[in-house]
């Protein structure tokens, strides 16, 4: 062998997360890219309710003005968000049990960047699916401003983040795939019915509508409704976007926690 | 560090770690010293269970002691982790490869995330590739490869840094004689070529005897004996056995090691 042997590195202080993230994030997009299917699978979803869902709104009167798509659509992204970031943390186990995991937290290498940068990995590819969907929702009739789709892509991409972090803050903490499918499953399922997703909480009984403002993700939903009706200064879009963002600080500050720490027990 | 006493590889004092469960806590290693020099070629030899791979997440940063201390190439285990990270490599029992992921982007990004340029990973990617015999595997997919191949490109991901200590745990479980025979005499170029301090685990007699300067004999969390093969053999093989070091290890244990592994 030709090499020499033990280069002292060189001591620096430099910030490195942003390189280190940037590393991560690359080899976790260029999986992403490889796996064709996996990214179909992610769309197949939010496709159907795209195809055989949407168009039996067109007809009803959703309780609010514009077309029943500038409802439903918003609807469709914020689930895709919410069903896609969840579930992330479910490749990080496999990874682990892989022994990728440990190889990589063996050099020195930010350990928060191997949070973020799976995690932007998953806000890019998200926020790439629901272009995909915008589009297709425009093939069916959906009218909305530019501005306004911009906006609702901004509010997946921070929801997308929060719970991708989150997820795999989770997946570090639990063994298998059952147990974190579980997990997730309990979790986002209700909360997913009770954020008014596919039809918006005004049609819903007072009850309903009052357990549906105790999740954060209604109010998501309904700031990018108003978006892409291209009502920008309501009320509304700032709560949401005030709700969406202090969900995602909260879940990153937890799934630090839960990620950085985890072995310690 | 003066010329009489030169830092160890290793130097590890009461090295300790439980598990909690709910069943009660698990003591995997119970006060562990160690002191390894530089350059040795160092078996952990012991049963399923016995502590080995516990023991080296500890010294590779990855779990946390609960009690004692350990310097790594120097530099102290819980004070300094990023400066032992900086200076060792681990290959996992699991090996650590995405099957999916091709041989050259593992090793570029693997030297990325020992934060080399992207020029210089490259190079390295190269040059690692040719002292492992993997250049002709640089563009399949680590999935596609045989069970020898992908030994050597786990021990390349762990050699991209020029390590100073290199962790191998279990490094020849499953694999066939042949690639067997390759990977040992891989290990002894490691060593001799680099002068790296190999410290490796394995539950098999015959590889601790073939391959490693010192055999620690580990059971239960804590270290039953140490010596070389032949220490070993001549200290603990009972008068009435044949003197081999399956012997030592019964009386040591009092548990039969696999001698052979499966040829799978
Ligand atoms: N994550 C864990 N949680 C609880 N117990 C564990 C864990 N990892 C290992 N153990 C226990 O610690 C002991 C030592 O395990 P290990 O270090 O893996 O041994 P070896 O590598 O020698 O087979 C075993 O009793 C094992 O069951
Ligand atoms: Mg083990």
């Amino acid at each position: 062998m030709t090499t020499t042997a033990h280069p002292a590195p060189a001591p620096t202080r430099i910030p490195r997360l942003p390189a280190d993230t940037a590393v991560v994030f690359g080899r976790c997009l260029r999986a992403t890219l490889r796996s064709r299917t996996n990214l179909l699978f992610g769309m197949l979803q939010p496709l159907l309710f795209l195809t055989f869902f949407g168009p039996l709104l067109t007809r009803l009167d959703l309780g609010a003005d514009g077309s029943p798509w500038q409802t439903f659509v918003p609807g469709i992204l914020v689930q895709l968000a919410l069903l896609g970031g969840s579930f992330v943390g479910l490749g990080l186990i496999v990874d682990r049990n892989l022994g990728v995991v440990d190889r990589m937290r063996a050099t020195p290498v930010a350990p928060l960047a191997l949070l973020l940068g799976r995690t932007l990995r998953d806000v890019v590819q998200l926020v790439a699916q629901s272009v995909l969907l915008v589009l297709l929702g425009f093939a069916f009739g959906l009218r909305a401003p530019l501005p306004g789709v911009l906006a609702g892509l901004a509010f997946v991409a921070v929801l997308s983040g929060a719970l991708a972090a989150l997820s795999y803050g989770l997946a570090a903490r639990l063994r298998t795939p059952p147990e974190f499918a579980a997990v997730a499953n309990t979790g986002v399922i209700p909360l997913m019915l009770l954020s008014g997703l596919l039809l918006p909480m005004s049609l819903a009984p007072g009850w309903l509508d009052g357990l549906s403002r105790a999740v954060p993700f209604r109010y998501t939903v309904d700031a990018v409704r108003e978006v892409f009706r291209g009502h920008y200064a309501a009320g509304t879009v700032g709560l949401g976007a005030a709700v969406t963002l202090a969900l995602a600080a909260l879940c990153l500050a937890a799934a630090t926690r839960l990620f950085t720490r985890a072995g310690r027990g | 560090m003066s010329d009489q006493e030169p830092v160890p590889a290793l130097h590890v004092r009461g090295l300790a770690r439980s598990y909690r469960l709910p069943s009660g806590p698990v003591h995997a290693v119970r006060g562990l010293d160690l002191t390894v020099p530089r350059g040795e070629i160092l078996g952990f030899l012991g049963p399923n269970g016995a502590g080995k791979t516990t023991t080296q997440r500890m010294l590779a940063t990855l779990l946390p002691p609960t009690a004692g201390q350990a310097r790594v190439a120097g530099r102290d285990l819980v004070r300094d982790p990023a400066g032992v990270r900086a200076r060792i490599g681990y290959v996992a029992q699991a090996g650590g490869l995405d099957p999916g992921c091709g041989v050259r982007e593992e090793l570029v990004t693997q030297g990325r995330l020992h934060r080399m340029p992207r020029a210089a990973a490259r190079a390295r990617a190269g040059e690692l590739a040719a002292e492992l015999g993997l250049t002709a595997l640089l563009d399949r997919p680590t999935g596609a490869l045989s069970g020898g191949q992908r030994r050597r490109v786990e021990i390349a991901l762990g050699l991209v840094n020029r390590p100073e200590v290199l962790f191998l745990d279990e490094p020849t479980t499953g694999l066939d004689p042949g690639s067997r025979a390759g990977l040992w005499e891989l290990i002894r170029r490691i060593r001799r070529d680099l002068g790296t301090t190999v410290f490796l685990t394995t539950h098999y007699l015959d590889e601790a005897d073939a391959l490693c300067d010192r055999v620690v004999v580990i059971d239960g969390g804590r270290a039953v004996a140490e010596g070389s093969p032949a220490q070993l053999r001549s200290r603990y093989a009972p008068a009435d056995s044949a003197g081999t070091l399956q012997d030592a290890f019964l009386a040591l244990t009092g548990r039969g090691p696999t001698e052979k592994p499966l040829a799978v």
